[in-house]
């Protein structure tokens, strides 16, 4: 390493590390999605799929990988928000942006960050440590977590909030997937427009995907 | 010289700091027949004439060239840099791009590198702390080498002219939501790495600017591209992709 200067503790190095663990986690939720959406084929496809997929040994590997990808994505957030705000003590009494730079999706990145952090553990204690009901599906003894979901979105309010905090995502993912790309020094004027608009509509599908599974779940009641 | 445009009454709301130390406070003029062939510094000069004649501390402000190739002029004009006129600094904005009777606030670039001096006018040395710390090529003493010796693609000279247009004002730094110095050092970065003689020192340069940026309490990127929005030359973000390709780049191949 040349000088004192840690690639990790530097202000490229982190933003790197917040793209490479940002990717992961695009990647995970984009894999979840296609999974639930096996809901619409009915409660033996999903009941399953989720068979299968923690049935697995190697689950604990990748969850625990996951884990520490978003451990490390909210560190690393929070520490930059703070250097962020460290670097400018003394607001500007006018704040009036160009409107050809920061957008809504990239200017509220901390706070959908946040929005999604508590889902993320509400989400889980709903659902992965939610009720558990068995059911048999071809002889296998499983969990009906298809019967916990929908139970779960009968309260019209638990879809408010999950549509709420899917379009938290949406919009999180739609800065997130193409800064990425920025990041790790990918800028090219053939191809960083068609990243742009693959990141738009990664955040548009995810946000829709998620939120319609959710609506279609309460109607199951 | 025609007078094309009319003469205006303008209401100032002026950032006046006495010293470093000094917390600082919003004060406000009121300037009448302010010409509007006028450049917003010219506006400033006629508001610190009446200052001065009336026995009071005129406005100080950075201001050199006055024609948009210093970088000296630095003013966050009703919250942009350099004011709502793209791809000028504040000294070839003129009072045309303003109405009749509009208040406009002014206030210095506001980040912690960035420290006011008085007024107005800021402490840009951080910057040159930057450039100090790896902004420069080696070359060889004696008579300069015939100037085609040197193959360059024609891509990269331009390239490389393109970031050099940064006149390191610091724009970038005062629009920039987390006040972070990434263009001004990519763009600094940029113009010697696309050049042969700029890679003797090339895996140095990276990792030092980068390092000393990071010293001097600059903030992070996160890709808003707000600075290159405000840009007064118009210095282009693939300028930090490349410097994040040169840093990584850096980082991994050094020993």
């Amino acid at each position: 390493m040349i000088g004192s200067h840690n690639y990790f503790t530097s202000s490229i190095g982190k933003k790197q590390i917040m793209a490479l663990t940002g990717f992961g986690l695009v990647g995970f939720t984009l894999s979840h999605l296609l999974g639930n959406l096996l809901i619409f084929l009915g409660p033996d496809a999903f009941n399953f799929y989720a068979y299968k997929l923690t049935s697995n040994p190697l689950i604990y590997v990748a969850e625990a990988g996951l884990l520490g990808m978003f451990l490390l994505h909210i560190c690393l957030a929070v520490i930059l928000k703070l250097q962020n705000m460290a670097a400018r003590p003394h607001g500007y009494y006018v704040k009036n942006r160009t409107g050809r730079g920061e957008t809504i999706a990239s200017a509220t990145m901390p706070y959908t960050g946040l929005i999604l952090l508590v889902f993320i553990i509400i989400h889980l204690l709903n659902f992965k440590f939610g009720s558990n009901y068995p059911t048999t599906v071809d002889g296998v003894q499983m969990r009906d977590l298809y019967r916990t979901v929908v139970e779960y979105f009968a309260n019209p309010l638990y879809v408010v909030w999950y549509v709420f905090a899917m379009l938290a995502l949406g919009l999180h993912t739609s800065h997130g997937f193409q800064s990425m790309f920025q990041s790790w020094g990918i800028n090219h004027s053939k191809y960083t427009p068609i990243i742009q608009a693959a990141s738009l509509a990664y955040g548009v599908v995810v946000a829709f995907g998620f939120s319609a599974l959710a609506i279609f779940c309460h109607f199951q009641n | 010289m025609s007078d094309n445009g009319q003469n205006i009454t303008v209401h100032l709301k002026i950032w006046r700091q006495k010293n470093r130390k000094d917390d600082g406070r919003f004060e406000d003029y009121t300037l009448n027949d302010v010409s509007q062939d006028m450049s917003f510094l010219e506006m400033l000069d006629v508001l610190n004439n009446k200052l001065v004649r009336d026995g009071k501390d005129p406005v100080a402000f950075d201001h050199d060239c006055r024609e948009g190739i210093c970088g000296m002029c630095s003013l966050m004009i009703n919250g942009q840099a350099h004011g709502p006129m793209r791809a000028t600094t504040t000294c070839q904005l003129h009072m045309r791009s303003f109405n009749d009777n509009e208040t406009i606030v002014i206030e210095p670039w506001r980040a912690q590198a960035f420290p006011v001096i008085k007024d107005l006018m800021t402490d840009r040395s951080s910057f040159d702390k930057i450039i100090s710390s790896g902004g420069f090529v080696s070359v060889n003493v004696g008579n300069a080498q015939d100037a085609n010796t040197l193959p360059i693609k024609k891509e990269n000279a331009d390239l490389a002219m393109d970031a050099a247009a940064c006149i390191g004002c610091g724009a970038c730094v005062a629009s920039c939501p987390n006040a972070s110095a990434m263009l001004f050092a990519s763009a600094k970065i940029s113009q010697l790495a696309l050049l042969p003689q700029g890679q003797v020192e090339a895996k140095e340069r990276a990792a030092e600017m980068v390092k000393t940026m990071d010293e001097e309490g600059f903030g992070n990127c996160t890709n808003h591209a707000e600075c290159e929005a405000s840009c007064p030359k118009e210095i282009n973000l693939s300028n930090i992709a490349r410097m994040n390709r040169e840093f990584f780049k850096s980082k991994l191949t050094s020993k």
